[in-house]
């Protein structure tokens, strides 16, 4: 009697399944309003960052902020930048009232594997919404997939001009600022304090950001009097430059410009000082190092060879405005050292998202660009800030930063020199350097 | 017809191994791999695998360059999407054909030699096509961002799409990212589109790599492994044979590249660096040279590994140890964490050590040997049992 009762049991169970297999066909029409709809308990949230490769250090660091975030976004710890940030959609319950949880990836720095680490997520975890990235070559591969799979994509650090320019897509979104931004802002500086008619030569990482970088500071130092004497491409998995330094000691530049970042900034550089080029005189003016994108990460990283050269950065924890004084301490009391850039940034997205979302009333990834665009806040330590429309992109103020010549502590390696203001390093959607693309149109996926 | 081409034994690998590989999605569900992007991923290894086994596992001439084959056919395929059309099939063709001649060029000039001066041979070349798609071929490649569909493209074959939205590869208007999903016994059962078309041209590439194995071709070509010197005193001129089956290598790669970039339009530089070429070597090597579904399993095992094992944080781990007293939890989580996550080459590495000391035939001579040692102990038992062992003796089965 009792084998009867199982038997039937299973043979329910059975034909219910046999049943769904039947229904198979019906359900390419999908259900589902869009990609991954959320349940009611939790949504998933993707986090792809650089575990390995030049960008380890900064991946590192943009996980424990995206740890963080998503701790304050639950409710726990001090709550961080909900505090101090001008839209008050959020109230420490996760969002839309659902827990938010995580997943994360490696891209190694690669396209390709960081484009299988974000489908893994939106397929197999069903995150839907992927962020993250340390180099713009991944980011823009990645904010190509989120398009095509139909979530968004919160770009992390990355500063190539293309990420919004020629390379921007609807469902991708940029907190953090570019090459054109580090120029507009680095030039009148760099002309003011080593002259108008400087000699520079360039090396440049061989990918997007680095491209875009050199032109950036090309133009922007060309219209201040400078020449550029050569600009030499390196491939961006380079550790060893000084055969891209011995050259620049047989020209006649007076200025070294690293377009690089993470690792092989601290490589060429220590290479570039090992060669003696800080301690050289040409024409009869003393050789100069400037490195357009810097962070804290890559300044611990170079040592004692970065005090007293220029570079940009998007935020630094020393600033005294209450909500990045609010972000340090509360980073800081997690993992006892303070937020690089990337950290930042990666934690205003996730923020950034929540809260559109929140306002939105939908996870729906169009709902969630419409509260996106031409959005204005404060409060998450940029000052005011807009998330233009035209082509998802922040506008802000910009720092110029220089190496400091007596640190006090390891992790103050940096000075703010100058915070250039927003209206500085704006520029119309269809400037020349970020023509040529098109957001198309928002994809819900499904 | 198919028991004509093939005996009987042959017939039965080939149906069971249809069988496995269209259940995947059945099959890999509970081990969490059964979502599209890596159950294509399987497929499209599998063919890499298989193809080079012909070249490897047959002649025993060990090209570590086929890398590179690989991506001039994801080059041709994106290149295709961007300029004919969304739709595989010319895009497959185009891939498989140029990069046949590109092998055909590679192969031979390394075929000049053989042995290491071969494999160094071949890893020159495609640390060339490498760079060249890095860094000097750009407006072709575009370096290291990779090559991508564009709203602008030409398409000349398709009709206007809708205004700003990206057509997605298909075959005749079959979407590769269409996906049915199925809930079975509480799992989520994903039938995707572009899997089956992968999963179908491996079975063909299983399928006609087995009628290489057992042609005279393949006979000729496992000669050349055994001793080319004998061949060619006994007058016979090896090159066009190991010429052929370098070609016929590189048109498989050429064919999952072409299928990789089918799958998800993108065509990067890094799928042709030294490291992606020693993978294939790996995967072939590991699952076990020279037999046929060795290669599979090899690529199967990396891409798990790669996928799956790579993303077990510290959170997952903890996880696991949630009913274990704190101090007992963060022990066996500080024990296991250096071999998941990022330090999944790690247990790899080790996997692949232990296959290469214990099981020099792969992975497959593993199965073998459980399957004959589980065959012996079950005689054993039966002879233990009086009076029933009779008609199992060997010899008089046959």
């Amino acid at each position: 009697m009792a084998d009867f009762k199982t038997n039937r049991r299973s043979f329910i169970k059975g034909s219910g399944a046999v049943g769904a297999g039947l229904a198979a066909p019906t359900i390419f029409t999908k259900a589902h309003a869009f990609t991954n709809e959320p349940g009611p308990g939790s949504v998933v949230l993707g986090f792809n960052v650089p575990q390995s490769g030049p960008y380890a250090d900064e991946g590192a660091d943009e996980l424990r902020a995206y740890e963080l975030a998503v701790k304050h976004l639950n409710g726990g710890g001090d709550g961080g930048m909900l505090n101090t940030f001008s839209s008050k959609a959020l109230d420490g319950t996760g969002i839309l009232g659902r827990k938010v949880d995580y997943v994360t990836g490696d891209t190694q720095t690669k396209s390709d594997a960081a484009r299988a680490s974000a489908r893994a997520m939106i397929e197999k975890d069903g995150a839907i919404m992927i962020t993250g990235g340390s180099s713009s070559g991944v980011a823009i591969a990645v904010q190509s997939l989120c398009q095509d799979a139909g979530v968004i994509f919160m770009a992390g650090l990355t500063h190539s001009n293309d990420t919004t320019g020629k390379d921007k897509k609807a469902n991708g979104f940029r907190h953090f600022f570019n090459a054109y931004m580090s120029g507009a802002a680095l030039a009148p500086v760099l002309a003011e304090r080593y002259g108008t008619d400087r000699k520079a030569y360039h090396l440049t990482a061989d990918y997007t950001w680095g491209w875009t970088q050199e032109e950036s500071i090309m133009a922007a130092t060309e219209e201040k009097g400078w020449e550029t004497v050569n600009a030499v491409r390196t491939p961006l998995a380079e550790t060893d430059f000084s055969s891209y330094i011995a050259p620049v000691l047989n020209s006649d530049a007076d200025v070294l410009v690293l377009n690089h970042y993470g690792a092989n900034m601290v490589n060429s550089l220590t290479n570039a000082v090992q060669f003696g080029l800080r301690e050289k005189m040409v024409n009869g003016k003393n050789f100069e190092i400037v490195v357009p994108l810097y962070s804290r990460l890559m300044a611990r990283g170079a040592g004692q060879n970065v005090k007293g050269i220029f570079g940009s950065t998007n935020w630094h924890w020393s600033l005294q405005d209450q909500a990045s004084q609010t972000f340090v301490s509360s980073f800081g009391r997690e993992y006892g050292q303070p937020p690089s850039q990337a950290a930042h940034t990666c934690y205003v997205q996730t923020l950034l998202y929540a809260d559109a979302v929140q306002r939105a009333g939908s996870f729906n990834p169009c709902a969630v660009a419409e509260a996106l665009e031409d959005f204005e806040f404060d409060g998450l330590g940029n000052g005011k800030t807009l998330y233009r429309g035209a082509d998802h992109q922040c506008f802000k103020d910009v720092l110029v930063v220089r190496g400091k010549e007596n640190p006090e502590s390891e992790f103050d390696l940096l000075e703010v020199v100058q915070v250039t203001p927003m209206e500085q390093v704006m520029y119309e959607p269809d400037h020349p350097m970020f023509a040529g693309g098109s957001l198309g149109q928002c994809n819900p996926g499904a | 017809m198919l028991a004509k081409l093939l005996n009987n034994k042959d017939t039965m690998l080939v149906i069971v191994f249809s069988l496995v590989v269209l259940a995947a999605p059945l099959l890999l569900a509970p081990l969490g791999a059964g979502y599209p992007d890596l159950m294509q991923r399987f497929a499209i290894f599998g063919i890499f695998a298989i193809g080079f086994n012909i070249l490897f596992g047959l002649t025993g001439y060990l090209s570590f360059g086929h890398a590179a084959f690989l991506g001039v056919g994801s080059y041709s395929a994106v290149w295709m999407f961007k300029l004919l059309s969304v739709n595989i099939v010319p895009a497959i063709l185009l891939s498989v054909l140029i990069s046949g001649l590109f092998a055909l060029v590679i192969g031979y000039v390394s075929l000049k030699r053989s042995g290491i001066y071969f494999s160094i041979l071949t890893l020159a070349f495609a640390q060339m096509s490498f760079n060249l798609a890095y860094s000097v071929l750009t407006p072709i490649t575009n370096g290291e961002t990779g090559l991508q569909l564009a709203l602008d493209d030409p398409r000349v074959l398709d009709g206007a799409s809708t205004e700003g939205v990206l057509p997605s590869p298909q075959l005749f208007g079959l979407e590769m990212n269409d996906t049915a999903q199925v809930p079975f016994l509480g799992m989520e059962l994903q039938f995707n589109v572009g899997f089956y078309i992968c999963a179908l041209i491996l079975i063909a590439a299983f399928f006609i790599s087995l009628r290489i194995f057992r042609s005279s071709f393949g006979m000729m070509l496992r000669a050349v492994k055994s001793n080319q010197t004998r061949l060619n005193y006994t007058g016979i001129n090896t090159k066009p044979y190991t010429l052929a089956a370098f070609v016929i290598s590189g048109m498989y790669a050429g064919l999952a590249g072409g299928l990789m970039a089918s799958m998800d339009p993108l065509a990067g530089a890094e799928r042709m660096q030294w490291t992606a070429s020693g993978e294939v070597v790996l995967m072939t090597i590991m699952g076990g040279a020279g037999s046929l579904l060795g290669p599979v399993l090899g690529a199967a095992i990396i891409k798990y590994f790669e996928n799956i094992f790579s993303r077990i944080n510290d959170n997952v781990i903890e996880a696991w140890f949630t009913f274990l007293p704190d101090w007992l939890g963060d022990i066996l989580v500080t024990l296991i964490s250096p071999f998941v996550g990022k330090g999944w080459h790690l247990s790899l590495g080790l996997i692949f050590m232990l296959v290469v000391i214990f099981l020099p035939g792969g992975l497959v001579e593993g199965a073998q040997r459980v399957s004959r040692w589980t065959v012996r102990s079950v005689k054993r038992l039966q002879h233990s049992e009086p009076g029933s062992s009779k008609s199992l003796e060997p010899g008089e089965t046959h």
